[in-house]
């Protein structure tokens, strides 16, 4: 039974927590609040509460359980083995059922929804962000802070939306010279609207293996922000638009460069249609061939070796929960730059910690989410690189929202983007 | 539910954001670690900032009458910390800093709200270890683990938490402050009430500041396992690897249950037909640990083992250790339940408890697997059970009595290192006989007439 259709589906997981508390030494959230609810056994031993009907899904049980960064850290530390991102978003779609989705929520998930008109929405958005944002000097890349408090801070540091979208600036089907496959990009909102040159990045580098690459024009939001919250209705409907919007098109493999995006098509997708007769099966057979870049790179069809350029830097890597912990992919980023000449890794000391970006829980818990924040900057502080890589654009946010803020001069890029740069280095 | 007005005076001692009162956040603290436990709901959880602030917090509770429940990280094995009669649970979580590091005294001064592993963390940049070690190192509090007086892996050689606290600042039931011990190896001023307080379970006073002492890390360790098909072999090489003067830092052992269970969990090379695995880890100067590990693998052979693996390097090492660590996750995974209990005998009699423990596993049809410290007669009789399963949860009990019973029997103790709580607290008679019970309430009540502290723990109230 699927987390997502009741709370029911989780007994026996809950079960299997013996409450040892050993999440408390690995859970970003408690380590800062070191309030028992903000661990998983806490909130584990809300959801064993409600359904023995010792307490309702109340609009305070649904704020608790917003208390959760899915990092997936408690997960890998449970001697149990319980599978707390399970039951946190069984919870979490319960609390919805009972509660309805959070006003703001249900605004900014509707118009995801609506994907030709928060499309709209987000192109007029870059020509008008200078009303509400204001640019701040930086030599690597656009960002901007908010010029008004929105219940936010203004400290947080935000990517300016891209002049051109991702998708309006590729044709549909992007033609190499005797391609050996055909590859579908799934952008991904924040590559499209806003880290279009980490999208360009993964064209640059599949067109250099001789891959085709489709951009297919009717995909949209993957839903991961909606149906981590528990809105799973809205989860299904883009779900289903982004599978149909691939299945016209058809391709030998599906890239993605976003760890959020990658576990949607991976495995969510297919869990939220679990009981749909027509999409389950179309759901499977993407989730079969859905790569995270680094992932396809390295073992669906190995990068090219010769060309590689030299590229000067000093990098740490950042390792985004949903990459690492979500799909076991760690040595793969790290393997591609180790092989582009001139790049020194240097491991920070937690690289698997959460960055505390955790898309709307940054926007709900804005405190939390920086002092999280705050002790993965000084982590890389440490290890005088500078560069950041990371496998996500929302990492890739949080982390250059960290080090601006503390005034430290890295750049954060996507590790493909570091690769591409190689092989232009390569040519000239 | 608590008078409004004690909410009050501990909002204006702590301040709002120190107290909590909604439901959704007390459920949170009506229980720990410990398995097949009642839960309780607190009426409120504080979380206070300095030594201060808790004595007035224990001021209030007398004046109002409210039990104080203190608790740290909430990881103990024994109901130490579930809020029986409701009222104030003090976390004492926010008093987490390390005051000091004194390398000429080889002390630290600690809040109690410090995570152990934290201490480990500070002492080891100075070559200092800090060596009680339970399983919960990396979460649990100094304040628990003093209050718990809790042991782990090196008891064999370095002793338990006991042997590392010298002073104490503990808050009184009357809301007095004291402070007892120091940074002196020597002190005979008046009664050991540091050693009274260590391992009370804060039924008797509330520790707000620890002095304990540190030691010089270890050069170099070496591990040894060692595979045995009689159990008597195995005791009798745990026997005689002390006779020859060995202490090893850590000596431990799996029964056949338990190595079939991690086997089959890890693959970390363990025969299944074993009936008992030994793992051992001497430490010291290079030189010494060297000659010990030759001494030790040859004990072991002379006694019988038919398999003896020494670990070249720490990889190695790794390797031997990840059986003995997967222990109790194996365990924990096979069935939804895991009651994990500490009974404790001579060494000498590890054997006759082994063999003991097994007649009762078979005698009620449970799933009992045992590991745990071989070194110094602490056993970890697992036993395998689902608490919505009633009248195997009977069977369960009858065995846990049992197993007290055969410990006792044996010259040994019903808790080796998880303390008393709730959960042994019937079992009391049984080691102690009505006189011994009967001191122990008359400490309880010289110290907390009112039984505002930990009430429902260790002494029942007559």
């Amino acid at each position: 039974m699927s987390v997502y259709n009741s709370l029911d589906s989780i007994t026996e997981e809950l079960h299997k927590c013996m409450k040892c508390g050993n999440c408390q030494a690995v859970c970003p959230i408690y380590k800062e609040t070191r309030q028992e609810v903000g661990v998983a056994r806490g909130k584990i031993s809300l959801a064993e509460f409600i359904l023995s009907g010792e307490i309702e899904m109340t609009a305070g049980m649904a704020d608790r359980f917003s208390l959760c960064t899915t990092c997936m850290a408690c997960n890998t530390n449970c001697p149990c083995g319980v599978r707390f991102d399970k039951i946190i978003l069984a919870a979490r779609a319960e609390a919805v059922r009972k509660q309805g989705v959070h006003s703001v929520k249900k605004i900014a998930f509707t118009a995801l929804k609506m994907q030709r008109m928060f499309d709209f929405g987000m192109k007029a958005g870059s020509i008008f962000q200078g009303v509400g944002l204001k640019r701040i000097p930086n030599k690597h890349s656009r960002m901007a802070r908010m010029r008004v408090d929105i219940g936010i801070g203004k400290e947080k540091v935000f990517p300016m939306l891209a002049g051109k979208t991702l998708r309006s600036e590729f044709p549909e089907v992007i033609k190499v010279k005797n391609p050996k496959m055909r590859v579908a990009l799934f952008t991904g909102c924040m590559i499209n609207y806003f880290y279009t040159d980490m999208g360009r990045a993964v064209v640059e580098v599949l067109a250099e293996q001789d891959i085709e690459v489709i951009i297919p024009k009717g995909q949209g939001c993957c839903g991961i922000p909606a149906s981590v919250n528990g809105d799973v209705v809205s989860a299904r409907v883009m779900a289903k638009r982004n599978l149909r919007a691939f299945e016209k098109l058809g391709a030998d493999a599906l890239v993605v460069a976003c760890s959020s995006c990658g576990t949607a098509w991976k495995h969510v997708f297919g869990e939220l249609l679990e009981n749909d007769p027509e999409f389950k099966g179309l759901a499977d057979k993407w989730a079969g061939k859905s790569y995270d870049i680094s992932e396809f790179l390295i073992h669906k069809v190995p990068f090219k070796k010769e060309g590689l350029g030299r590229v000067a830097r000093k990098v740490t890597y950042h390792d985004p929960c949903h990459l690492n912990r979500g799909q076991g992919i760690y040595k793969e980023p790290r393997e591609i730059l180790k092989s582009i000449p001139g790049v020194e890794l240097i491991e920070m000391k937690e690289p698997g910690r959460c960055c505390g970006m955790a898309g709307s829980f940054s926007l709900v818990h804005p405190d939390l989410s920086v002092l999280i924040s705050d002790r993965k900057t000084a982590d890389i502080a440490q290890t005088h690189t500078d560069t950041v890589a990371t496998g996500c654009p929302a990492c890739r946010l949080q982390l250059q929202s960290g080090v601006e803020n503390a005034g430290l001069d890295e750049e954060v890029l996507h590790a493909v983007q570091i690769l591409a740069q190689s092989y232009r280095a390569g040519k000239k | 539910m608590l008078a409004s007005e004690v909410l009050q005076e501990l909002v204006q001692v702590l301040g709002r954001e120190n107290v909590l009162t909604e439901q959704e956040d007390l459920l949170t603290y009506a229980y720990d670690a410990t398995a097949a436990m009642k839960h309780h709901k607190p009426d409120v959880v504080v979380s206070p900032l300095s030594t201060e602030q808790v004595a007035e917090i224990v001021k209030i509770a007398v004046r109002y009458k409210v039990p104080i429940y203190p608790r740290g990280s909430g990881t103990n094995l024994s109901g130490g910390t579930i809020p029986t009669e409701g009222g104030i649970v003090l976390s004492m979580l926010n008093l987490n800093n390390i005051l000091e590091l004194d390398q000429d005294n080889l002390t630290a001064t600690v809040q109690p709200g410090v995570i152990i592993q934290a201490l480990n963390d500070e002492a080891g940049k100075h070559g200092l270890i800090y060596p009680p070690d339970p399983g919960t190192v990396t979460t649990a509090t100094m304040g628990g683990s003093v209050s718990e007086c809790s042991g782990g892996l090196r008891g064999l050689k370095y002793g338990v938490t006991k042997h590392y606290i010298m002073g104490l600042t503990i808050v009184l039931a009357n809301g007095d402050i004291i402070r007892w011990g120091g940074k002196t190896v020597k002190n005979v001023s008046g009664y050991d009430l540091v050693a009274l307080f260590t391992g009370a379970e804060g039924t008797l006073g509330i520790i707000t500041e620890i002095i304990v002492k540190l030691i010089p890390a270890p050069e170099a360790r070496k591990s040894i396992l060692a595979v045995f098909d009689d159990l008597d072999k195995a005791g009798n090489a745990i026997a005689a690897i002390i006779r020859n003067k060995i202490i090893p830092a850590t000596l431990e052992i799996m029964d056949k249950d338990t190595i079939q269970t991690v086997e089959n969990f890890v693959h970390a090379g363990l025969p299944l037909e074993a009936e008992a695995v030994l793992l051992c880890e001497v430490d010291g100067y290079k030189e010494v640990v060297e000659r010990e590990a030759v001494l030790v693998e040859k004990i072991l052979k002379e006694e019988g083992a038919t398999q003896v693996k020494i670990a070249r390097d720490d990889k190695e090492r790794d390797l031997l250790w990840l059986a003995r660590r997967s222990a109790l996750p194996a365990l924990a995974q096979k069935r939804p339940t895991t009651v994990l209990e500490d009974a404790t005998v001579p060494r000498s009699k590890i054997p006759d408890m082994l063999k003991a423990i097994r007649k009762i596993a078979v005698k009620h049809k449970l799933q009992i697997a045992t590991f745990g410290h071989a070194g110094d007669g602490n056993l970890h009789p697992t036993i395998l059970t689902d608490e919505r399963d009633l009248e195997e949860m009977k069977r369960v009990h009858l065995a846990v009595d049992e197993i007290f019973q055969v410990a006792i029997s044996l010259g040994g103790t019903l808790s080796g290192e998880h303390g008393i709580g709730i959960a042994k607290m019937k079992f009391l008679d049984m080691e102690f006989g009505e006189a011994g019970v009967a001191a122990l309430r008359r400490i309880k009540e010289a110290l907390d007439p009112n039984y505002v502290l930990n009430p429902g723990k260790i002494v029942r109230r007559d």
